[in-house]
């Protein structure tokens, strides 16, 4: 398996508070790896990096086959190469429905003209059909998505960021606010995203990683503490000590 | 998946039913006030109120604009009144120019010799600016003597300020209030220097006399009145149909979601400042053109009506009559600036409080800013809302959140089902 990214030597400082401090981190092509590490251990900033939203101080970032350096990239280019975001809470167009949503996300040219100009093909509908019964969204395909209680929209987000196609899959706390039902169903469809794509899934809760069932990497203080399967993270007293003993 | 499952498969007419509703209404009023005009009716209709509705059309049209730009793309611009200004500039300079032409070339048949073209030239910039104290051409009127040229000025020279004033402003990421504050100044900035004498507009003269189209002096003014009206009224009809279609498909669906969640689109892979641009530079380019037709019907321009208040003024007209709703700007403007000139044309009958006497031409401006804070408070879908009502759309329990993090989001209860 080809590195698809791979963040070195990276640090990023808020008014003299270094959130990342020299943090190195790689991820193979289809590989699921969860983040976790105690509040303010930098698990949303890592993401800010590299999704574009945050210029880091110095370090470099590399991604893909030709090794494109994501630095200097503008959030639409970075997402446009491959790498999707989801946020921590759930961020979908309230006021537009489960279709439109889904549609707008389904992987074609961005540009302002072609978007003007765009005419879905059954091809597209059939996609976006599919992908709502991916995410188990099929009845309400027409719906107001605010109207979708608060497990739903966040499937929807993850089916939207299906629908984009991305290589590198950035997942913020997916688990948060859904009940245990959701929370399987959920990890079902992150497993199955891992499959072809890299994931990587930050997350607080340890019962979730567990099922997860992949690498662990624990960020403490902006930098790599430890990396392994969970028993051997949950083994290490370094991470005992900072994140999981107090 | 049938195809039923997709709205969008329907026929236009069906998927749109108030586009369809509206450009009948649009053509109903446009024969209706023809029949009632002096120029080809019964003449119940002045000719002065034809043009009041002619104007009122195009303010109609820019509205739609101002819509397209806030309600929908979330920029609250204080600066399309600027757009619709230069559209009146640029058509007025020709008008003026030609028809002063047609004066200076019959005063100077009469001389024993044929005049020269500097001859001509320097009367006419003499009749046209001797107002501001000069005599020569400024640059800026090169093209003056050309319809073509002033046509494509129409179009190009609010399209282009905007492109550049958009491209600076959304490529630093300026937006909400501070883009609001910066079209204000752009505003500011340019009716203070068409007050200038030597900005080579007439200063604060304006351009004036362009009621009277050069060559047709034989053609009464209730006839070209009704030109005008109809030509507004097509330019109505087409700027909604265009609206319609941009809001309809996918573009609707992305500059929408820029509205609500402006950094989220950015995390689709959509360049959210190309979009905004576009949109920025479309709706520009609309009010120049309803500008273009709004001074002929009104006969004069001069800097003040582009100055900021105008701006504000239209901003207020989509939200009373509803943003996130085309139809919703076309009430608004339409209502707002109807009662506006009977306010302020002294047709209200004053009100006597013994005391004091509430004279609606000074207090029209009060009643209207207690109906806008009204409005936004009360019944932020506006006078569009009430169409709700008819066809029975409820809104969603959403607890009271907006529907994005962003400035320009649409507030919970302005959000339709």
């Amino acid at each position: 398996m080809s590195t698809l990214l791979e963040v070195s030597g990276v640090s990023v400082s808020f008014d003299g508070f270094k959130a990342i401090n020299n943090l190195s981190f790689q991820i193979a092509d289809a590989e699921l790896r969860a983040v976790i590490g105690p509040n303010g251990a930098g698990k949303t900033t890592f993401m800010d990096i590299v999704t574009g939203k945050t210029k880091p101080d110095e370090g470099r970032i590399v991604y893909g086959d030709r090794g494109d350096s994501l630095l200097g990239m503008s959030e639409s280019r970075i997402a446009q190469i491959g790498v999707g975001r989801k946020f921590q809470r759930p961020t979908v167009f309230e006021d537009q429905s489960v279709f439109a949503n889904l549609m707008m996300a389904l992987r074609k040219s961005r540009s302002p003209f072609s978007v003007l100009f765009f005419k879905p093909s059954q091809e597209d509908d059939d996609k976006v059909a599919e992908l709502a019964g991916e995410i188990g969204l099929s009845a309400a395909l027409h719906r107001k998505s605010g109207e979708l209680s608060h497990g739903q929209k966040q499937w929807l987000e993850i089916g939207m960021l299906l629908a984009q196609e991305p290589r590198l899959l950035l997942v913020d706390e997916p688990a948060a606010g859904m009940t245990p039902a959701e929370r399987e169903h959920t990890t079902d469809i992150l497993r199955e995203a891992a499959k072809t794509r890299a994931v990587v899934v930050v997350e607080h809760d340890m019962e979730f990683v567990r099922r997860l069932n992949c690498k662990v990497t624990v960020l403490h203080e902006g930098s790599v503490l430890a990396e392994g399967s969970l028993d051997h993270v949950t083994n290490n007293e370094q991470v005992i000590e900072v994140y999981l003993g107090r | 998946m049938t195809d039923a499952a997709f709205p969008r498969r329907q026929p236009i007419a069906l998927r749109f039913p108030s586009v369809m509703i509206f450009l009948a209404i649009l053509a109903l009023f446009t024969v209706g006030v023809t029949i009632l005009s002096e120029g080809f009716g019964i003449g119940v209709i002045s000719t002065s109120f034809v043009k009041t509705l002619g104007k009122t059309l195009c303010l109609c049209l820019v509205a739609l604009a101002m819509d397209l730009v806030w309600g929908y793309c979330g920029i609250l611009s204080l600066g399309h009144m600027a757009f619709f200004g230069l559209g009146g500039y640029a058509i007025g300079m020709w008008l003026m120019y030609a028809r002063t032409e047609i004066i200076v070339l019959e005063s100077l048949a009469a001389a024993p010799l044929p005049p020269t073209p500097q001859e001509v030239s320097d009367g006419i910039a003499s009749q046209i600016f001797g107002v501001v104290g000069a005599a020569e051409f400024p640059p800026i009127w090169a093209f003056a003597h050309s319809l073509p040229l002033q046509l494509a000025a129409v179009v190009l020279v609010p399209g282009l300020l905007a492109l550049v004033f958009g491209w600076l402003a959304f490529r630093s990421r300026v937006t909400g209030v501070y883009l609001s504050i910066l079209t204000q100044a752009m505003t500011l900035a340019l009716s203070l220097h068409l007050f200038q004498n030597d900005s080579g507009l007439r200063g604060n003269n304006g351009l004036s006399g362009l009621q009277n189209l050069p060559g047709q002096s034989d053609i009464s003014q209730d006839i070209v009145s009704l030109w005008f009206f109809w030509a507004s009224a097509v330019a109505l009809g087409l700027g909604y149909l265009l609206c319609a279609w941009v809001v309809s498909g996918k573009f609707g669906s992305v500059i929408r979601a820029i509205r609500d969640d402006e950094a989220r689109v950015r995390f689709l892979g959509y360049p959210v400042e190309a979009f905004k641009l576009a949109v920025f530079t479309l709706t520009a380019v609309i009010a120049g053109i309803a500008g273009a037709l709004y001074y002929p019907q009104a006969g004069i321009i001069n800097p003040a009506e582009v100055a900021p208040i105008a701006s504000i003024y239209l901003a207020v007209w989509v939200a009373i009559g509803g943003r996130g709703r085309l139809y919703g700007a076309v009430i608004g403007a339409a209502f707002v600036s109807l009662l506006s000139t009977w306010f302020t044309g002294g047709q209200a009958p004053d009100i006597g409080l013994g005391f004091y006497t509430i004279n609606w031409v000074d207090w029209w401006t009060v009643l209207l800013g207690l109906s806008f804070v009204c409005v936004t408070l009360f019944a932020p879908k506006g006078i569009g809302g009430l169409v709700d009502l008819l066809v029975d759309r409820h809104s969603l329990d959403r607890h009271g959140a907006d529907l994005g993090p962003d400035q320009g989001a649409l507030r919970e209860q302005e959000a339709e089902k």
